[in-house]
């Protein structure tokens, strides 16, 4: 799917218009972005690196121009409006916190450019501080704290001028595993309850599944799918977005015809499986790995049934992982939960299935 | 129980410092050749530096017998017939080994005339064979009858002498023992300090003012262009500092490059001096001086991030204000260290200075190159070297007091 058209939702806060960004006049970074993020909406930019997620936000941000099209913040085009005049909070991936000011400082800062001072600057500050637990730290130096703590300052400095929107750039890449998971929770919690727009980059999908109203996934300067996280990982509407989101197998398989609803295909060896989704020659069967399971004595009626041999077998702890060869030299990787499971040993011959509903048939 | 646990602490400190023993002997002996290199080549002369400075020796050895003599006399009348036939024992000697030049020339110091004095009276007394020596020196000349001129001797009796020091920052010792400053015709030292510091101030100031925004346009510009800007910067530092000082001689003179081009553009009537002046020796240093203010500045620069200044942008700064409260700041560690390097490194310059500068713009280094090459009077020179070490070390200290060590970054 390219271009998007969104029809113009009467609350949309900001609206990219036929957007085109290119740094050398060569090539584009982004081609033809539309694209509405309606207000109190948490927006993610999701995709691999180069995909253009992050040359949009800066265009957002008013770091960078636009090469053509519009931009409209609350309905007034603001392309080349400079970064100061944007009212728009930003966090960095690095947190930029200015090494040379205390944490309190750092926080106060945008507010001295808004004609807040004094008292009112300092019970701002606090209530920024206090609202991401960090109401002792104020006199400390950024370099004085934890990678979380530094950002957190980094949020409270974003959020202490009440900007309605703000744009968050991979802001917890730096951050090991468990502490990321917390943030995520935290800046979620932050941006329901204070009722902000949020758009925010990254390129773990996870992260993105978890906090997001809507995802729009980028990859070679477009958007490729723009749906809520569900629907973005039980639909993907083509190959890129089901690859990059959750695992999954896909397979190259031909239309034969139409049964019941579903599409009937070939797989390379010739077996014959039933999918929903699209039709077409030259197919992508993608089926997510846990939704194979092993092919027991009865197997229920309409499964797909398929056989493979195993070559690798790892236990991880709630479930195994099967990777099995199938349709004639395709790796098809299956989770088993742990009780449905036994003991594999590689060579062996398994028989395994999954539902037609489960089977997505993809164009390329 | 508490003996045994404070034993066993002891034994595990001990078995600690012990295994680390290797790894300190093997860092020690990969410093031992610098360190060795730097007390040989750095810390000796420094120290011969600050003996010569005070060091004391023409009279001692010349006169002994005069000063032993010396020991009697109560200060205030001409000597007695004693003091003077030591006194003509000491002259035979000088003149037979001809070391009175030497006894005449630190005296000359102290009395003006008393170099040719002290040879007259060493020709007189080789030639006598016996006394009385007293009325012969009186009746040779006067001088030997004021008690000023046994006083010299007898003060400079000493191993160690202020003299030079003093000489050095325009002060002298009083006959009563105090300090009071010299005749304002003598007092040239402080004023060529203050000028020292004065040129290397400005040079100061100018490599910053010109080299603040190459470090800066270094950091934003493209690799390629950066390249080939870095390799300008370091250009003047591969080429020899005579060259470099020679090629500003050849622009700079009366019917050199630059006045040449101000004459055809119609920009001048007539030619401008700028050889021999404050303008050239300070253009020329500043020259010089470029990559050393740079260099700092820009590695600091290079680790300050390029989303600091977004960051204030997106918070409500405007770009000017962004750079002098979010930028600005954070590269003060390099300014102060490169505005250190360079100070520090003016104030020693000598051939700069020497071929373009005039005779008011001669500096510390100068005035050293001079006692050492023409007058021979090392003391002097040592002296001046002192006061330059004591300034440079003062404001290297100063520097320190007001911005914190960690505050001058390198790199």
């Amino acid at each position: 799917m390219t271009g998007h058209p969104v029809p113009g939702p009467a609350d949309a806060l900001v609206r990219f218009e036929q957007v085109k960004k290119s740094y050398d006049g060569l090539q584009y970074v982004v081609k033809d972005l539309n694209l509405d993020v309606a207000k109190g909406e948490f927006l993610t930019m999701l995709g691999p690196s180069g995909s253009g997620k992050t040359t949009t936000l800066m265009m957002l941000g008013g770091f960078e121009r636009p090469t053509l099209g519009r931009i409209l913040l609350d309905g007034k085009p603001v392309e080349r409006l400079p970064p100061e005049k944007r009212n728009i909070g930003f966090v960095f991936q690095n947190y930029a916190l200015f090494p040379h000011m205390t944490v309190a400082e750092n926080v106060a800062f945008p507010l001295r450019y808004r004609g807040i001072r004094g008292q009112a600057a300092a019970a701002k500050v606090a209530q920024a501080l206090g609202r991401v637990g960090l109401e002792t730290m104020g006199d400390r130096r950024p370099a004085q704290l934890s990678g979380g703590q530094q950002q957190r300052v980094a949020l409270a400095r974003a959020l202490v001028f009440e900007p309605s929107l703000v744009l968050m750039d991979e802001p917890l890449g730096a951050l090991d595993k468990q502490l990321r998971e917390r943030m995520q929770v935290e800046i979620k919690h932050l941006q329901t309850s204070l009722g902000i727009t949020m758009v925010y980059v990254t390129h773990d999908q996870s992260e993105a599944l978890t906090m997001s109203d809507r995802i729009a996934v980028f990859h070679d300067g477009r958007i490729q799918q723009l749906a809520d996280p569900q629907t973005l990982y039980n639909a993907p509407e083509n190959r890129f977005v089901a690859g990059f989101i959750g695992e999954n197998n896909t397979l190259p398989c031909t239309a034969v015809g139409q049964e019941g609803g579903l599409q009937v295909v070939r797989m390379a060896d010739g077996t014959v499986m039933r999918a929903c989704g699209a039709s077409g020659t030259d197919l992508t069967l993608s089926v997510r790995p846990e939704n194979i399971a092993l092919a027991g004595g009865t197997p229920p009626a309409g499964a797909n049934l398929f056989s493979g041999t195993v070559t690798d077998v790892f236990f991880l702890g709630d479930h195994m992982r099967l990777s099995v060869v199938a349709f004639g030299g395709q790796t098809v990787t299956a989770r088993i939960p742990v009780a449905a499971a036994r003991a594999f040993a590689p060579g062996e011959v398994v028989h395994l299935a999954c539902q037609p509903a489960d089977c997505r048939l993809l164009e390329d | 129980m508490a003996e045994t646990y404070d034993i066993e602490r002891i034994r595990t400190f001990v078995a600690v410092r012990r295994a680390a023993r290797p790894a300190r002997r093997a860092a020690l002996s990969l410093a031992l050749p610098l360190v060795g290199f730097l007390l040989v080549a750095f810390v000796t002369p420094i120290l011969y530096l600050l003996v010569t400075a005070a060091d004391n020796p023409e009279t001692r050895t010349v006169l002994p017998q005069t000063l032993v003599a010396l020991e009697e006399w109560d200060g205030r009348s001409t000597p007695e017939e004693p003091v003077f036939a030591a006194f003509a024992a000491d002259m035979k000697a000088a003149e037979a080994s001809s070391t009175a030049a030497l006894v005449g020339k630190r005296l000359n110091y102290e009395l003006p005339g008393m170099r040719s004095k002290v040879l007259a009276a060493a020709r007189m007394a080789a030639k006598m064979e016996s006394g009385p020596y007293r009325q012969a020196f009186l009746d040779k000349d006067r001088i030997w009858a004021a008690p000023e001129t046994w006083a010299v001797i007898q003060r400079n009796g000493a191993r160690l002498t202020p003299y030079y020091l003093l000489t050095a920052v325009d002060l002298k010792q009083s006959p009563s023992g105090g300090l009071e400053r010299v005749e304002p015709d003598q007092a040239i030292f402080l004023a060529v300090l203050g000028r020292t510091l004065l040129v290397a101030g400005m040079v100061t100031a100018l490599t910053l003012i010109l080299g603040y925004p190459v470090a800066y346009v270094l950091t934003i510009a493209p690799k390629g262009i950066a390249a080939v800007m870095m390799l300008m910067v370091l250009l003047p530092l591969w080429t020899s500092l005579l060259v470099r000082t020679t090629a500003w001689v050849v622009l700079l003179q009366s019917d050199g490059v630059i006045n040449s081009v101000l004459l055809a553009l119609h920009l001048t009537a007539e030619k401008v001096q700028l050889i021999f002046t404050r303008i050239g020796t300070v253009t020329a240093m500043t020259h010089i001086q470029l990559p050393f203010t740079i260099l700092p500045i820009y590695s600091v620069m290079r680790s300050i991030p390029a989303t600091q200044l977004r960051a204030a942008r997106s918070l409500g700064s405007g770009p000017t204000s962004a750079f002098w409260r979010i930028y600005a700041p954070q590269t003060l560690p390099g300014v102060v260290a490169g505005c250190l390097m360079t100070f520090i490194l003016s104030l020693g310059y000598y051939i700069t200075p020497a071929l373009v500068g005039g005779p008011q713009d001669q500096m510390v280094s100068n005035f050293i190159a001079v006692y050492i090459n023409r007058d021979l009077n090392w003391g002097l020179a040592a002296a001046l070297g002192v006061v330059l070490l004591v300034v440079t070390l003062a404001i290297y200290g100063l520097f320190l007091r007001l911005v914190g060590a960690d505050k001058i970054k390198l790199g």
